[in-house]
This record gives C-alpha cells, sequence and structure tokens, in this order.
C-alpha cells in the first residue's frame, strides 16, 4: 500500500480508537443525573483524593441496559441515579452488589438505603402541588388524590408520563391506594389538565407563572433552582409559586432519593465505595442542599435559606425500594390512562 | 445529501484477466457487514416478545403509526409546495433578487431540524419573548387569545419541512432546468403563461424528480428523534427509545425498528423507480440560454415574497436567535470543556470522514473492475444505509456488539486465561461503524457519480502503460476525482456532526459530542446554553451549502440569463 | 525469429455467441497492420484481446512467440507491453503533455525518462506544447501526444482503435500517412482498428477486412481492390456493379459490354454463367466507342462525375468520367470497358471467407 494511502489509514484510526483504559486510582461512574449537577462534587472528590473521575452520563434507562449488555466486561464501577426506583431496578437487574461501609451505614438513615446495602440514597426530593399565589387558596388543597375532582379542570400542568418522578409518584399511588383506585385517578388528572403534557418541571411552573395553569406538580430541587436562576423571568415565574404539602393528614409527601450504587463488574471497589462515602459526609451534603436545592438524606444537616422557607413537612415512609417494583406497571397504567 | 448527484450507471470496465480474487468476496463481506444492523433487527421478527407487544399493540402503536402517518403529510405538503414553488420561480422566472435565492434557499439546510425546533420553542412558547410581548402590548393573558402551540405535532412538522424542503427544491429545480426547452417554449407559442405551463407541461415532467426528492426528505422525517421527542409526539423512533430503555425489552424495540424499516422500505422502492423514471424524462441534452418569464408588479412581489419566507424562517431567524442567545452567554459558555468538546466532534467526523472514503473508494473502484452480480448487489445494498433510521442502527449495533464481546471474552477465558474486556460496545469502533452503515452511501454515492464521469478508456490507458488496476486509481482516478473526493468527505463531515439518536446511545465514556451536549441541554431546558453547540453545527453545516450554492452558481454563470 | 504478433485461430464469443470467429493472421516486425471493416464486425474486440482487455474463447495470440492470450489464460494488459492509442486519446487530464508522454516510463532513471520524451515530442512535432494541459491541446494535437505517450515505452506492438475517428473527414488521409511515417521512423509494429477505407489504404501495409467477426481476406490495399476474394470484400472495397457474364475460357469472360480477360486461370468451367465486377474506373468514356449508355444519375466529386449509367440491357453501371466532360441527365455517351483484373463470382457463391 503506498506511503501516503498507509499514513492517511493509520491517523484515522488513530483518531479514532480510544479503547477505555483501566488504570490504577481511578474510578468510573455512569451517571443518570446531569453532568453539571454531579461534576462539581466529583472535582472536589478527584482534588481531595487524588482519585481520578471517570465520567458517562445518560438517560438511566440506557445506562442500565448499558450495563446489562456489558454484563461482567463493564468499566462502570459507580451507578448514580435520580430515583430510588432505578436503583431498585439495577439491583433487580443484578447489576449492583452489596457494598459494606459502616460510614455509609451510619450517614444515612435506613429508609434511604437498601437493607442489603447495594444501593444508598445520597439527596432527597420531594415533589409537592404548587400553587400560583394569589389565585389558589392553599386550603382548598389537601392530597394527590384530590387532583382528579373536577374543581380543577383545566388547571393543572404536570409534565409527561415518560418522567420517572412521576412514574414513581404514580407508583407511590399504586402503593397506597391499589392499581384500579389510581387509574380511576389518573383518568381524572388527565382530564383536568389545562395543556398535554410538555416539557419539563420548569416548563410547568412557568406555564403556571404566566396563567396557563393554577397548579403544577414539580420537584423541589427545580423549583430552588429556578428561584437562584440568573435569569430573571425565571426566578420572577418562581416567586410567584406556593409550595403545598399534600398528603399531611396521612401518609405524607412523595419523595423519592438520587443516590449511587456499586456496580457488580466493579473494577476499582474501594475507590468507589470512597467515592459513595465522599458523597455522603456533611460538607458534600451540605453541598447538595445549598448548590444543588436538595434536601440531605443526612440527618442534622441544615438546608439552605430557600428550602427553609418552604418550611418542614411529613415524607411519605414508603420503602422506596417499591417504586422500582411498580415501576413498569405505573408505566402501563399511565399509557392506558392517556397520559401523554 | 449527495442522493441529489443524478446516478450514473458505471460503463462496464471489461474485468481484469487474471485479477485478484479477493476483490469481490472481500466487498460482499463489507457489505454483509454493513448490513447487519438491519438484519438484526429484521431478525427480532421471529423472536417473541408476548406481553410487551401486546401492550404495545392495545395502547401506543396506533398512535405511532397515525402520528408518523400524519407528520409525513404535513411535510410532504409543506416540501412540495415549499419546494416545488421556490425551484419553479427561480429557475424559470425572473423578478428581483432571484439570483440571491437561487443559492439561498439552500440555507436551511445546514439546520439540523431539531435545533430549529428548540430554537423556535425559546421564541415562539407561551413564556417566550414573542407571546411576552404580545401580552405585553395588548393586556391579553392566557386564554385570551389564540396563538399556535409550537410543541405539537403540526408544529413538528412545520419544522421538518422548513429544513427539508431542500431536497425537493434542488431536484426540481434540475428536472425543471433540464426540461427540453422547446416544449416549454411550444407551451408559451400556444399562448399558455407561466401558471398553466407550469401545472399543465412542466410539472408533470418533473414528476419523477420531485417525487424522489420527496421520498428522501420523508425518510429524513421519519428517522428524525430529536424534534419530535423535544415535541412530545410519540412517533417510532420515539417509541423505540422508550420501549428499548423504558420498559426494559429489547426484543420489543426492535420489532418497532422492523415495523419502521417497512415505512422507510416503500419510500425506498418509491425514490429508486423515479429516480429511474426521471432519467427517461430528461428531454434535452443540449445547454441552452433560458428564456425566463418575466414577472412584473405585484406578481414578482408575491414571486419574491414566496422565496423569502423559507429562507427567513428556516435559515435567518433560527440563526439569528441562537447567536443571539450565544452572544448572552459567551463569557461563560467558551471554556476549556468546550473547546475540548469541538475538539472530539470534529476528530470523530474527520475520522469518519476518511474511513468512509476509502470505504467508498474501495466499492466504487471495485465495482467498476469487476462488475459481477454479486458485486453490484452488494454496492447497492451497502448504498441503502441513508435511509435507516439511527435509532434503529443503534439497536442493531449494540446488540450483536455486546453478544461478540462476551463471545470473545468468554473464548478468551476459556483458550487464554485471559479476559479481554469490551472490544467493540462502548467504544468508538460501536459509534463509528454505526455512522459507517448510515453515511457510507453518501460518500458511495458521490464517488460513484465522480468515477461515471471518467471514462473507461481512461483506465484502459493506464492499464496499457504498465500499471497494476490498484496503481490506476491511484495515479489516475483519484486525481481525477479530487473534487468529488472532498464532497464526499464533507457530506459525511457534516453528517456525522449532526447525528444525535445512535450518538446517544453508542458513545464511550468521557465522550460528547456537540450534538448530544445540545440535545441535553435543551432537554434540561436550557435553552440559551445549547446555543453555542447549536450554532458551532449549524456553521459546519454551512460548509457543503455554500460548496452545493457554488455549483449552481457556477452552471448558472455557464448559460446566460 | 518469431513474428512479432501472431492471432491463431481465435474466436471471441460472449455467450455463446462468437463475436470473433476463427480469426488467423501473422504480422512482421515493423509492419502495419489493419482491421478494417462496417461497425460490429468484431475488429474492436479484436484489437482488445490482443491489448488483453478481452479473454479468448479459443486459439491463441502470441507476442514475439511469446503466449499471451489461450482459453483460460489472459495475461493482464499492464504485463504486456502493448501500447494503445484510443478514439478518444484518452489523455489524463491532471498531467501536463510532458507528463502524460512520460506516465508509462516508470522503470527509467529520471535522465532517461527526459530524454525519452524530448525524442518523442521533436518526433511528434510538439516540442512547444510540453507543458501544456490536454484540455488546451486541439484535437489534432491531442492525437499526437496520444500517439507519443503510447510509443513512450518501446511496446512490441501498438494498437490503434479507430484513431481518426473524431477528425474531420479532409485531414483523415494526411494524418494517416503522418502516422505511418512516425511509425516507420521508429520501427514499431502497429495494428490499426478502422471502418474507413482511406484510412486504411493510407496507413496499412497489410489490411484484413471482417465481417461478422471472421478475416475475409488479408491482403494489401491494392490486392482488396483488384482482388477481392469474395462478394463481401467486392463490395464493401470501393464501388462497383456486377455484371452478368458467361465463361469464354479459362481467362476470359463475356459480357454485354465486351470480353474481359484475366492475367490468371479463374479455375471456373467454360460455359458457366458467373458475374464480374466492374468497378467506376474500369468503364471509360469513349464517345467513338458503339455501346452507348444512358445517363440515369450523376454525382459531382470535384476531380471527377461519377455517373450512374444504364446500359440496353437495362443494366446499371458506375462510370468516373474527369468532370469537364459534363453530361445531362438522359444524355446518351459512348463507353468503353477496360478492365485490368478479371474478378469474377460465379452465380449463386456466397461469401464464404477464405484464409490468408
Amino acid at each position: 500500500m503506498p506511503r501516503s494511502t498507509h499514513s492517511l489509514l493509520v491517523a484515522a484510526i488513530a483518531a479514532l480508537t480510544t479503547l477505555p483504559v483501566l488504570a490504577e486510582g481511578e474510578v468510573n461512574v455512569y451517571s443518570a443525573r446531569k453532568e453539571d449537577l454531579i461534576k462539581p462534587l466529583l472535582d472536589r472528590f478527584t482534588v481531595q483524593t487524588g482519585i481520578k473521575v471517570n465520567l458517562v452520563t445518560g438517560k438511566e434507562d440506557a445506562l442500565l441496559t448499558r450495563l446489562q449488555s456489558e454484563g461482567a466486561a463493564s468499566p462502570a464501577d459507580v451507578l448514580v441515579t435520580t430515583d430510588a426506583g432505578r436503583l431498585h431496578r439495577a439491583k433487580d437487574a443484578g447489576v449492583t452488589q452489596a457494598a459494606a461501609s459502616p460510614a455509609l451505614e451510619a450517614a444515612i438513615p435506613a429508609s434511604y438505603r437498601d437493607p442489603e446495602g447495594h444501593w444508598f440514597g445520597l439527596s432527597l426530593r420531594a415533589r409537592p402541588i404548587l400553587y400560583v399565589k394569589g389565585k389558589v387558596d392553599p386550603a382548598s388543597l389537601s392530597t394527590y388524590e384530590a387532583l382528579a375532582d373536577p374543581m380543577w379542570k383545566g388547571k393543572v400542568c404536570v409534565r409527561g408520563s415518560d418522567s420517572i418522578y412521576n412514574q414513581s409518584l404514580v407508583a407511590s399511588l399504586i402503593a397506597a391506594d391499589g392499581p384500579a383506585a389510581t387509574e380511576t385517578w389518573a383518568k381524572g388528572l388527565v382530564a383536568n389538565l389545562a395543556k398535554p403534557p410538555q416539557g419539563g418541571d420548569r416548563d410547568q411552573v412557568k406555564a403556571a407563572a404566566a396563567g396557563q395553569c393554577d397548579l403544577a406538580i414539580a420537584n423541589t430541587y427545580y423549583l430552588a433552582g429556578m428561584l437562584t436562576s440568573a435569569d430573571a423571568a425565571e426566578q420572577a415565574a418562581a416567586k410567584q409559586m406556593g409550595v403545598f404539602w399534600p398528603n399531611q393528614g396521612d401518609r405524607g409527601t412523595h419523595v423519592n432519593v438520587s443516590g449511587a450504587a456499586v456496580t457488580k463488574a466493579a473494577k476499582h471497589k474501594a475507590e468507589a465505595i470512597r467515592l459513595m462515602e465522599f458523597m455522603a459526609t456533611p460538607e458534600s451534603q451540605a453541598w447538595y442542599a445549598e448548590v444543588n436545592g436538595e434536601y440531605p438524606v443526612a440527618p442534622g444537616i441544615p438546608v439552605g435559606p430557600t428550602l427553609a422557607a418552604w418550611g418542614t413537612f411529613k415524607a411519605d415512609t414508603l420503602n422506596l425500594a417499591r417504586l422500582g417494583e411498580l415501576n413498569a406497571e405505573a408505566t402501563k397504567l399511565m399509557d392506558r390512562a392517556g397520559w401523554k | 445529501m449527495s442522493e441529489l448527484a443524478a446516478p450514473v450507471v458505471a460503463a462496464p470496465i471489461p474485468s481484469a484477466a487474471g485479477g485478484r480474487v479477493w476483490w469481490g468476496p472481500g466487498i460482499a463481506t463489507l457489505a454483509l457487514l454493513l448490513s447487519l444492523p438491519v438484519l438484526v433487527v429484521v431478525g427480532f421478527l421471529f423472536v417473541p416478545s408476548g406481553e410487551v407487544w401486546q401492550h404495545l399493540a392495545d395502547t401506543v402503536l396506533a398512535d405511532y403509526v397515525s402520528n408518523s402517518l400524519l407528520l409525513m403529510a404535513g411535510v410532504a405538503v409543506g416540501t412540495l409546495i415549499g419546494g416545488v414553488g421556490t425551484a419553479w420561480l427561480t429557475s424559470m422566472c425572473r423578478f428581483p433578487g432571484r439570483g440571491v435565492f437561487e443559492w439561498a434557499l439552500l440555507l436551511p439546510m445546514a439546520m439540523p431540524a431539531y435545533i430549529i425546533a428548540y430554537t423556535y420553542t425559546g421564541l415562539l412558547d407561551f413564556a417566550g419573548p414573542v407571546q411576552t410581548m404580545l401580552r405585553a402590548a395588548t393586556g391579553w393573558v392566557y386564554g385570551d387569545y389564540w396563538f399556535p402551540q409550537v410543541r405539537s405535532l403540526p408544529g413538528a412538522a412545520v419544522m421538518l419541512a422548513l429544513v427539508l424542503y431542500p431536497y425537493v427544491y434542488l431536484l426540481a429545480r434540475a428536472a425543471f432546468l433540464g426540461q427540453s426547452l422547446c416544449v416549454l417554449d411550444v407551451s408559451r407559442t400556444l399562448g399558455n403563461g407561466p401558471w398553466r405551463t407550469f401545472f399543465t407541461v412542466a410539472l408533470p415532467l418533473a414528476r419523477p424528480a420531485i417525487v424522489a426528492g420527496l421520498s428522501l426528505a420523508l425518510m429524513e422525517t421519519l428517522a428524525d428523534y430529536g424534534t419530535v421527542q423535544y415535541f412530545g409526539v410519540a412517533t417510532f423512533t420515539t417509541g423505540i427509545f422508550r420501549t428499548w430503555f423504558g420498559l426494559g425489552s429489547a426484543p420489543a424495540a426492535a420489532q418497532l425498528s422492523a415495523v419502521l424499516l417497512g415505512f422507510v422500505l416503500v419510500l425506498i422502492l418509491v425514490e429508486r423507480l423515479s429516480r429511474r423514471r426521471a432519467r427517461y424524462h430528461h428531454t434535452s441534452q443540449r445547454e441552452q440560454a433560458i428564456q425566463r418569464f418575466r414577472l412584473g408588479g405585484w406578481r414578482a412581489l408575491g414571486a419574491f415574497g414566496f422565496c423569502l419566507v423559507p429562507v427567513l424562517f428556516g435559515f435567518v431567524v433560527p440563526a439569528g436567535q441562537l447567536a443571539w442567545w450565544a452572544a448572552t452567554i459567551a463569557h461563560t459558555a467558551y471554556d476549556a470543556a468546550f473547546f475540548t468538546l469541538v475538539q472530539h466532534t470534529l476528530a470523530l467526523a474527520a475520522g469518519t470522514a476518511l474511513l468512509a472514503l476509502l470505504l467508498a473508494l474501495l466499492l466504487g473502484y471495485g465495482r467498476r473492475l469487476y462488475p459481477s452480480l454479486a458485486v453490484r448487489a452488494s454496492v447497492r445494498t451497502a448504498g441503502l444505509g441513508y435511509a435507516v433510521p439511527g435509532t434503529v442502527i443503534a439497536i442493531g449495533v449494540l446488540i450483536p456488539f455486546a453478544w461478540l464481546d462476551h463471545g470473545i471474552d468468554a473464548w478468551m477465558q476459556a483458550t487464554l486465561g485471559v479476559s479481554t474486556g469490551l472490544l467493540l460496545s462502548g467504544t468508538l469502533v460501536a459509534l463509528v461503524f454505526a455512522y459507517l452503515v448510515r453515511f457510507l452511501a453518501v460518500a458511495l454515492q458521490t464517488v460513484e457519480a465522480g468515477l461515471g464521469k471518467i471514462r473507461p478508456s481512461m483506465d484502459e490507458a493506464g492499464r496499457s502503460l504498465g500499471y497494476r488496476p490498484g496503481e490506476v486509481l491511484r495515479r489516475v482516478h483519484i486525481p481525477m476525482l479530487r473534487g468529488s473526493l472532498l464532497t464526499a468527505l464533507l457530506l459525511v463531515f457534516v453528517d456525522v456532526l449532526k447525528e444525535l439518536p445512535a450518538t446517544l446511545v453508542l458513545r464511550p465514556f468521557n465522550f460528547n459530542t456537540l450534538a448530544v451536549r445540545a440535545y441535553e441541554l435543551a432537554a434540561d431546558e436550557r435553552l440559551a446554553d445549547c446555543a453555542p453547540a447549536a450554532l458551532t453545527i449549524v456553521l459546519a453545516g454551512l460548509l457543503p451549502v455554500i460548496l452545493l450554492s457554488r455549483s449552481i452558481t457556477r452552471s448558472r454563470d455557464a448559460d446566460t440569463a | 525469429m518469431p513474428t512479432q504478433l501472431e492471432v491463431r485461430d481465435v474466436t471471441i464469443a460472449y455467450g455463446g455467441r462468437p463475436v470473433v470467429a476463427e480469426v488467423s493472421f501473422v504480422l512482421e516486425q515493423g509492419a502495419i497492420g489493419c482491421l478494417l471493416g462496417p461497425s460490429g464486425c468484431g475488429k474492436t474486440t479484436l484489437l482488445r484481446a490482443i491489448a488483453g482487455f478481452e479473454p479468448v474463447s479459443a486459439g491463441e495470440i502470441r507476442l514475439q512467440g511469446r503466449r499471451v492470450s489461450a482459453p483460460g489464460e489472459t495475461l493482464a494488459p499492464e504485463r504486456r507491453r502493448v501500447g494503445m492509442v484510443f478514439q478518444d486519446f484518452a489523455l489524463f487530464p491532471h498531467l501536463s503533455v510532458e507528463r502524460n508522454i512520460a506516465f508509462g516510463l516508470r522503470g527509467a532513471s529520471r535522465a532517461e525518462r527526459r530524454a525519452r520524451v524530448a525524442e518523442l515530442l521533436d518526433l511528434v512535432g510538439m516540442k512547444d506544447a510540453a507543458r501544456r494541459y490536454p484540455h488546451q491541446l486541439s484535437g489534432g494535437m491531442q492525437q499526437r501526444v496520444a500517439l507519443a505517450r503510447a510509443m513512450a515505452p518501446r511496446p512490441e506492438i501498438l494498437l490503434l482503435d479507430e484513431p481518426f475517428s473524431s477528425m474531420d473527414t479532409e485531414l483523415r488521409e494526411g494524418l494517416a500517412r503522418e502516422v505511418r511515417d512516425l511509425l516507420k521512423a521508429d520501427g514499431i509494429t502497429a495494428v490499426l482498428v478502422t471502418h474507413d477505407q482511406l484510412e486504411a489504404f493510407a496507413m496499412a501495409d497489410q489490411i484484413a477486412v471482417l465481417g461478422d467477426g471472421r478475416v475475409h481476406q488479408w491482403g494489401t490495399g491494392f490486392g482488396l481492390y483488384h482482388e477481392p476474394a469474395n462478394r463481401f470484400v467486392a463490395d464493401f472495397i470501393g464501388q462497383g456493379v456486377l455484371l452478368p457474364g458467361t465463361v469464354v475460357d479459362e481467362l476470359r469472360v463475356k459480357t454485354e459490354l465486351g470480353r474481359v480477360a484475366g492475367a490468371k486461370p479463374h479455375g471456373l468451367a467454360t460455359g458457366q454463367a458467373v458475374e464480374v465486377l466492374i468497378r467506376p474506373d474500369d468503364m471509360l468514356y469513349d464517345e467513338s466507342s458503339p455501346r452507348r449508355a444512358s445517363v440515369v444519375a450523376r454525382a459531382f466529386r470535384g476531380a471527377e462525375y461519377l455517373y450512374t449509367l444504364r446500359l440496353a440491357s437495362g443494366t446499371q453501371v458506375l462510370c468516373l468520367v474527369p468532370s469537364h466532360h459534363q453530361h445531362a441527365l438522359g444524355d446518351d455517351i459512348g463507353v468503353r470497358l477496360e478492365a485490368e483484373h478479371l474478378v469474377v463470382f460465379p452465380v449463386g457463391a456466397d461469401g464464404s471467407p477464405t484464409r490468408v
């Protein structure tokens, strides 16, 4: 082969094949959390410990499927997700392993981690009902279930059924009320929607603030993010919303954790556990609270002013593993109810 | 994009007596490899996935089908009106600004559909500047006025039509210009003005070319993922993702892909048939100066406006919005991370383009030398990849690669006691392979068109002067093909840059592309932040548009008007 | 000493249908041969087989005694030492004239290459155009470059495929002679393919007339014209009419225009009905002749008129007369038959091919 073509071919291949090299002092993370929400923490970890962190982000379902198909050859050491249900699914799929860590067990309450140690929740978020201040009297709100009441017709904004947060919410309802009642509720909710589900949680807040609806369902950290946003319009929209904690009279408001698990195929198990322990330290927990607008799982960590303004609330004590068990059923239920 | 070059049948070069035996089987193997994803997907049709498929059939399958059909219908209407109308006006009529519109109408090609979707959402959504200004000016509130909903199926159809009409425009324009001027002149001497000539003579003659362009636009519509996902339109591509990852059933997702391929197959057949007929409709070979209809007064104004709309809304407005956004966040956005992103993306695109070119040369030249039935069929199969949606390719690549990796690993462990881990899946190999499956066709078409213009006597002259076939390729064909080769490189480069669904699924560690970044940020409702990445993609996409427009103006200068 | 080119019983068939059938001929070194025939007679296919671009189904082709083509084995073109000049010249557009010519001189040193290129540029008279590119040259100049390029590596044989077909008709004969001089000057063996007789006559030493894949006759131009072996050749070469006649004796035949005598015995039985080939140049205008004919048509040829005359019997003949003698249609003129060569065909005979 003539030299020019040869070098061309070599250049082409060199530009392409970069096989992941497994080296010491490294840990590979598959994260379903967006890069901006986790990278700063990982960078702090590297600075403190000298262990390099390689990050792959993606939708958690995609990551889970990838872990499954990669099997024992997977390079991932840690899986970070945004939802407890997915953590449970990962355990179910056999891609996680138990991590024995007294530090983690001490720092994180039992209801926010897997009893067998396969996964650990690292930050907490709630999914309250947000209402437009001045337009809605909080006294008229009570529970999630009441949202199907015809009085709210055309007044509710919520995102689509492909959101895990909604799927987990519905799963918690199935666990509490049973599938038949939940399906009826879902159909009622869909009938009350001001517009077909579109966009993410922030879009629902903006729509409510702009007058398209009176109520929105969104995660607490999205609202917190908007309140501290550099975008003036976003901030103004968020300021218009009040936070109502539903189901305080019975089981409590639906909560979820984002957490991490050590993968079964992990080649750097020790580093992985160190990373998770780092994320459970008070400094990291406080970072979650202040920077991400989430509630810490470790007890005794003060929350920032934004979250504090919403007051305390009773959280649903449902075992979060149940969210994963009921996920598929929740998705099909939403399909049947016509929740797009 | 280069599907637009009219396919030229390579004149058969008598097979080299005593030529290397491995060319034929080599090409066949390559074609087989490239068809692997489609074969895998179709193979899944025979795997029962029972319950999940039943659930799909009960609930969402009808939606996928109806939405896809509606979307295609909308895009078809939009591209036909936009593409054919502007093609006729710029090729056959004379009005102020025609010369500029001739090439400017191509600009929307630089815009990926999902980027234009993000842009218009930011602009026209309820909380966006347009509606906000409207409400501020009139004092209306929600419910008082009706404003078209951008994030909807009609909205998606409009977005796709805005960026896909150039396919129809280019092919229709070539058809109109290639028509026998005598035929059009006869129509005029019989008293038909521009309108009637258009409808009764020019349009029917150009129909095969228009249908071919339309098929291409509809194939791209079926393959689109970013736009429909962002707009919440449930189509096959979003359904495939959801079924695969959400419901966790790869077989059912593969079966959905197979159904999608069925639609695509119909379009391919339509396109190929039309292209063959288009050749016979090319009635005039001579290049003549075109006597254009002169439009005056309000007609000229109408023509100007008609041509202005696609250019304005397909390119100027979105590009302007992106530039504005990028400027407002310029102080934070262009950091080291961004440049790493650009570097990664460019390296990936460049490397893939080079590989695609080498393979295209291999296939194209191989077919020239050894036009046996097997080789011709193989080359044609390899050239079908452009019709397969990226989502389908992603499934068709990940599954066999993972299987192969496990197989190799198991074998290596058993025989050598060494674990090779993942060699293919999760590396750039899988990603580049997926790109090649889809975009090799682009390079191949360009190379074949170029080769078709080289007479067989050139090959024979080289051979008679003592050069073996491979050397003739290097010393004679490649220098003569320089223009085509560069075009092929550029087209594949830009296509890789814009690709989204396959990249989302297959990309390796620590590796992001501009397209994925724009998608992630938009999905996170940070539209302004996605502007730098989006703008870079659009700027890169301008390069082939400039190429195309230059060839248009050059051929225009060749015939005086 | 083996001949330069030997074609022996070569048959080339596609899908059972023979395009070239049992062709044989031999060419000595330095000779210029020609394959002449109408379109579709297989001449180009045969040429391409000699070049190595087509395989042979039967027979063999030898260059300088070395077998290069046989059924099932075909030496690749780049391994034969054949040069080829194509109908469309096939000059490489990305190379200058001197680079084009030097293209086939791979093994030579740079000095040798330069010398040979200069030599050839001189030979074809293109010294000034060395740096120019093909698209800047006229058709004639391109052809000369194509010729030089093919000749540069001193091939064992040079093949020319209808080299003048893209030139203006008036120029062809002159060009053909020029090329012949060039080839003779370099001592190159060549085979030319053409459908134009004048080219063939101007260039070639030996001409093969091909029809339907077979060689009907192999000989010089003079021989083909005046001693055609069968009706096909008689028909194809030049113009003429077949006049009915009767054999008188072994040398003479009687026709309505008188007796025609040949130099060699024709081998046909006395009294047998035959047809005699009468060429236009065999008919002379002679006012004193008792035989009369009327002018049916005439074609002005510049130096001559080609008259179509009708004899008393109604048979038409062609007559070439210097154009000072201008006769009108319907005129009655005197003609005399003066044929130096006797060409007779038995009536009913078909044009079966002869062996060369």
